[in-house]
């Protein structure tokens, strides 16, 4: 569609109709003190003179060389037909159709993101998708609040800071309370979630245990024994999952998770400054009226015809208002078509060969800077593509290295004080020996 | 529209049959027809203690969503499992089939602010 802007007099003949002199009028009811003031923007430019600008701020921009910064957002190859495919007119339009039967496509590829991540979790229902990881996790805790009549959250220090921050902020509107545990920190220590602390959490009142897998610092954690905690606590278990690492670890049902939620972003989508991604959340059929957000389930219709349809619309907010299952009824729908252009072209074998390489260059990684005596692995036990290693002085050597084009991973002082000095290092399938090589060469130089 | 005589009934449209100490609880023909096809019920947990006029529950249509208001405090001894199958009893047979939980009742005089079937006909008429 064209963009027809309204002409002066166009202008003149609504503001006629509705009886206002100016349009500053129709904000006449807005106090003058909360007003933006004048704009200082500056006078057109020609488009030659805007493409310069631009060009002058995105030179900004700081591209590294070499990276091995994850935290959360990881660096993966993404075919081109996950570009081609998204970028489609049919599907680039931004949001979910107000009348969304008549787009059979748009559903059809929803239902199948769906049937993806249902096969990739091992759980028998999926939504649409969500935000992000941040905002799944989230959902997934007053999920847990309204399946269990409970009003108290249970999270483990080793999910990511950023979801714990955004768990906070979701629990204090209705009043949920967020119980943290902490995760073992000690020198070599095992940099899971303490058993002892999970057990002196959970009450009759905690509605879940909230465990990710691989934990922020990369760490395996013994998922069946905290679901089992949660279980015989009366809790549910909300596995935060890093959706590559499917390919390769037991599926969250096998541990008997009853939701699971993920960040989807590694599944096709780009980096980007941090968005747009898109948040996975899957659970039992049992518990799917609570849960949040769109779904898109296959029916027949009259003639016996196979179709799309949203279902289960009265959990929606447009339906239930105040006490819909989220007030977030929408979906991140082209970002779950990445996802699933993603799965489908790189395929279970394509999956696993993508967190195969990732875990093998992690002890690539961690052998090089071993060997060259420049770090170590910060705590023991398994891992899987991300690594906590201890790096003397690390604050400003990851600056000098930054300065040369290599991001050293993440500070993990940044948001654990107990752990000065440390670097959480990811790798993937794309990190290359040379990147492993160039980066121990840089640490060495700064000692 | 004409209504058991045997019932009380609430404004929130639930109705009420006593036998004994104990009531059974559902919800009127006029509030089924005004939901639409039921396709959902969610039921009041065994146990749970009931307030007069406070939510026990939830139905659910195609077309729209209500919580089911109690009409008479009381804890809940029974629920109608066969709604959890089959929700449209609620249409076909909401003053027998269709009853939704049974209470023990905890304040006999709460009844005494309930309807009879021919106020509440003039209430829904």
């Amino acid at each position: 569609m064209t963009y027809s802007p309204h002409t002066d007099a166009d202008r003149a003949a609504m503001l006629k109709a509705i009886g206002v002199a100016l349009a500053d009028d129709l904000f006449a009811d807005i106090p003058a003190s909360v007003r933006a003031g004048r704009w200082e923007v500056p006078t057109p430019l020609v488009e030659q003179d805007v493409r310069a600008e631009l060009a002058r701020i995105a030179g900004h921009n700081r591209i590294p060389e070499v990276s091995f910064l994850g935290a959360g957002v990881y660096r993966h190859l993404i075919p081109s037909v996950v570009g081609e495919v998204i970028g489609r007119p049919e599907f680039s339009t931004a949001y979910t159709p107000y009348q969304p039967e008549v787009s059979q496509g748009t559903l059809q590829s929803i239902y199948e993101f769906q049937s993806l991540i249902c096969e990739l979790t091992g759980m028998e229902v999926a939504t649409a998708s969500h935000y992000d990881g941040a905002t799944a996790t989230a959902e997934a805790a007053l999920m847990a609040c309204r399946l269990t009549r409970r009003h108290r959250v249970a999270i483990s220090a080793g999910v990511n800071p950023d979801y714990r921050r955004v768990l906070e902020t979701y629990c204090s509107g209705p009043g949920v309370e967020v119980v943290t545990v902490p995760v073992d920190l000690g020198e070599g220590g095992s940099g899971t979630t303490d058993a002892g602390a999970v057990a002196a959490a959970l009450g009759d009142d905690v509605a879940c245990l909230i465990a990710a897998q691989p934990n922020f610092y990369g760490q395996l954690e013994p998922m069946r024994e905290l679901a089992d905690a949660a279980h015989g606590a009366g809790a549910l278990c909300v596995a935060v999952v890093e959706p590559t690492s499917l390919a390769i670890l037991e599926a969250p049902s096998e541990y008997e998770a009853d939701i699971v939620v993920a960040e989807g972003q590694p599944l096709g989508i780009p980096m980007s400054f941090g968005g747009p991604y898109v948040g996975l959340m899957a659970a039992r059929m049992a518990s799917v009226r609570q849960m949040p957000g769109r779904l898109v389930g296959a029916t027949r219709d009259a003639q016996g015809r196979k179709g799309y349809v949203l279902t289960l619309q009265a959990r929606e907010q447009h339906i239930r208002r105040e006490k819909a299952a989220s007030n977030i009824c929408t979906n991140q729908a082209l970002m779950a078509l990445a996802a699933t252009a993603y799965l489908t072209a790189v395929g279970p074998q394509g999956l696993r060969e993508v967190a195969e390489l990732g875990m093998t260059q992690a002890r690539h990684l961690v052998a090089a800077l071993t060997d060259a005596g420049v770090a170590e692995r910060r705590f023991s036990g398994p891992y899987l593509t991300e690594v906590a290693v201890r790096l003397p002085d690390a604050a400003r050597r990851h600056a000098v290295l930054a300065e040369q084009g290599i991001v050293a991973g993440y500070l993990l002082a940044r948001d654990e004080p107990a752990l000065a000095d440390t670097l959480l290092l990811a790798a993937t399938e794309l990190t290359t020996d040379a990147e492993i090589e160039r980066l121990v060469v840089a640490l060495k130089e700064t000692a | 529209m004409s209504y058991p005589d045997d019932l009380r009934y609430s404004k929130e449209h639930e109705w009420v049959r006593v036998e004994g100490s104990r009531a059974t609880i559902g919800i009127t023909s006029f509030a089924a027809d005004e939901l639409g096809d039921i396709v959902f019920v969610e039921l009041p947990e065994m146990g749970a203690a009931l307030t007069q006029f406070g939510t026990f529950g939830v139905v659910e249509s195609v077309k729209a969503v209500s919580d089911l208001f109690a009409p008479i405090s009381g804890e809940v001894v029974e629920v109608n499992e066969a709604l959890r199958d089959a929700p449209e009893l609620l249409n076909s047979d909401p003053f027998v089939e269709g009853w939704i939980a049974r209470v023990e009742l905890s304040d006999t005089s709460e009844l005494d602010s309930l309807m009879d079937a021919g106020a509440y006909a003039t209430e829904t008429g």
